[in-house]
């Protein structure tokens, strides 16, 4: 629902390419040893936790029970047993939930794209009775909480027998992400210049043709930084999951069964810290990988409603 | 289930899913002479229409008059519901931990995602030093908490017994004894709120470096020839020009908060004083049965919402009027 107009900045990708145009005054008043320092302090302290458990991840049981994990140096042992012991061994393999991850996430993105961007070129391009309303309503449902829905939702689910199967995860998911995603979606196709669609509809184009070879190929980076926002969110999600998957090994995903071992083994923090990092793993490599366009959503947009 | 069968689901779900849109684009393209912009208008926002009301719409309006009627939805007991989460004393304590989760929580975040994004601006390692800061926004809310609950970790101080908890540790080497900190109410909230901060700082941090960077040059460059320097530039300079960008972040990670259970829920599940309106929510709904309750604390949240937004919109407004 909010949006600061800071895309055409260039300050958008500056988490992977430092910036280019700079003034040499600026840069000498800024930087002053001790705001270094105190910057240097604060991403410390900012990476100590996530390293200690990433730490405690590799280490034997008894190490990790007994010492803490800064005492490694004096005591350098490493192991991969807490990985495989919580990937493939005990009753509920850990493995077997990556997999459910997986099955969520991906209809999970892909649904509710396709639609947001069919239904964002609708009212971008294309005149009917009562549009604008509809957007503005729309866009209002952005400030309505998961929670609202939840109950009855569930209610729905049983009585068509979805319940406990991925279908109900993937309707949820795509209901909730569709408010958001359409709002953006269209900001950024109303982006695009008049005169191209213009030109194709004189060359006789209806408006499937625009969108299909007009509106997609152009709409790429935006529906990129969206599709890596609306990952990050499924597969790190825990409500939804609970409450529409929690129940079955079949379908629940990731962060419930390590919410789970949270709760139930809470001392055995070799397999809770390895756990965690199973679960860690994906969106960190796709945060790597394409923290460019998450920035961009991040700027073009706003949080998840 | 076996793999298989998942696989075979994905794809049953992906095949149904591209034959509806398939129909929907066909009925589009098939629009002709005077009606063409209506129909396939329609038929572009239809499934997605369709969609909000049958999973969000309808279900929120359900909810609401649910919030009536009593724990099995059988008979209607009007704003008892409401009237029990004002006044019972349990219950009382949650608001009181949606309060400070919803005031300390953006206040600081922001902050010091304002800090950092100052002092790393135009730094040699600006990029890296930020994706430090950022990279905890990749990781579940659930993951973080096992983070945190891992730097909380306490034992008993006996002999033999070492700390294997980073601030327990830092205590007993000033001298202190090690605090069991979960257990230690109210404060215990305050340890839980340090994990939403420390995710939603990077969101800030970014957002307000590109406010920053927006700023034009010039006018620093003003400010520089008149003596401005430091601390005074960013109090004169930097803030009132990034005032909006303040405003939006602070908003958007009000509500973020308002909403957030997954913490509070990994940590602690509500226990020792530490539970908040969204965690309650899923307790009373799913976990007690009783769904009236579960459905006004749900319409308690929506309303929460609401002032916040409006006050960002009149921000908003304000600035588009200057």
């Amino acid at each position: 629902m909010t949006v600061i107009d800071t895309k055409d900045t260039g300050a958008g990708p500056d988490l992977v390419t430092a910036a280019t145009t700079r003034s040499a005054g600026a840069k000498k008043g800024l930087t002053s040893p001790w705001a270094s320092i105190a910057a240097l302090v604060i991403a410390v302290l900012w990476t100590i936790p996530t390293f200690g458990l990433f730490l405690s991840s590799f280490r034997p049981e008894r190490d990790v029970q007994r010492t803490g994990w800064w005492t490694f140096l004096a005591n350098p042992n490493l192991t991969l047993d807490n990985y495989s012991r919580v990937l493939f061994g005990g009753s509920q393999p850990l493995a077997g939930f990556f997999v459910n991850s997986i099955m969520v996430t991906l209809p999970a993105v892909l649904i509710p794209i396709i639609l947001a961007t069919t239904a964002a070129y609708g009212f971008a391009w294309t005149r009917f009775p009562l549009r604008d309303t509809l957007f503005v309503a729309i866009f209002a449902l952005q400030i309505v909480p998961l929670q609202v829905a939840l109950i009855p939702l569930l209610e729905i689910f049983v009585g068509t027998g979805l319940n406990g199967t991925f279908w109900t995860v993937w309707i949820a998911h795509s209901t909730f992400a569709l408010p958001l995603a359409i709002f953006l979606l269209h900001n950024s196709m109303r982006e695009i210049p008049e005169e191209l669609v213009e030109a194709a509809r004189v060359d006789g184009a209806g408006h499937v043709r625009i969108f299909l070879t007009i509106m997609l190929p152009l709409m790429k980076p935006a529906i990129a930084a969206y599709a890596v926002f609306q990952f990050l969110w499924v597969w790190n999600d825990l409500l939804v999951a609970l409450v529409f998957a929690g129940g079955t090994t079949d379908v629940a995903p990731l962060t419930v069964r390590v919410a789970e071992l949270a709760g139930t083994r809470d001392s055995d923090w070799h397999l809770l810290a390895s756990g965690a990092f199973v679960s860690i793993i994906i969106p960190l490599i796709v945060f790597f990988a394409l923290q460019r366009y998450f920035v961009r959503g991040l700027l073009a947009g706003s949080v998840k409603g | 289930m076996t793999l298989l069968d998942k696989l075979l689901q994905l794809l049953v779900a992906v095949a149904v899913f591209a034959a509806v849109m398939g129909v929907v684009l066909l009925v589009a393209d098939r629009a002709r002479g005077r009606r063409t912009d209506l129909v396939s208008g329609l038929a572009f926002v239809a499934p997605a229409v369709l969609l909000l009301v049958i999973g969000l719409l309808y279900p929120a309006s359900r909810t609401a008059a649910q919030s009536f009627l009593d724990a099995s939805s059988a008979n209607f007991v009007g704003l008892d519901n409401y009237i029990r989460i004002f006044t019972q004393p349990d219950l009382v304590i949650v608001l009181r931990n949606t309060l400070l989760w919803v005031v300390i929580a953006p206040i600081l975040s922001t902050a010091i995602g304002l800090v950092y994004a100052v002092l790393v601006d135009r730094t040699r390692f600006e990029a890296f030093a930020k994706a430090l800061i950022f990279l905890p926004m990749a990781i579940s809310l659930v993951g973080a908490s096992i983070i945190w609950k891992f730097v909380y970790a306490y034992r008993p101080n006996q002999q033999n017994i070492q700390q294997i908890g980073l601030v327990n540790q830092v205590l007993v080497w000033l001298g202190f004894e090690p605090v069991n900190f979960i257990l230690a109410e109210p404060w215990n909230n305050l340890l839980l709120i340090v994990v939403i901060i420390w995710i939603q700082a990077g969101f800030a941090m970014t957002l307000l470096s590109a406010a920053i960077k927006a700023i034009p040059s010039d006018i620093i460059e003003a400010a520089r020839l008149d003596g401005v320097g430091g601390v005074r530039l960013f109090f004169y300079i930097t803030l009132p020009s990034i005032r909006p960008a303040v405003v939006v972040v602070i908003t958007a990670i009000s509500i973020a908060v308002l909403k957030v259970f997954d913490i509070v829920r990994t940590m602690t599940g509500g226990q020792f004083g530490t539970s908040v309106v969204a965690n309650e929510f899923y307790l009373q709904s799913f976990r007690l049965s009783d769904l009236g309750m579960g459905s006004a604390l749900a319409m308690i949240l929506f309303v929460l919402v609401v002032p916040i937004v409006i006050y960002n919109v009149r921000q908003m407004r304000k600035v588009d009027a200057r």
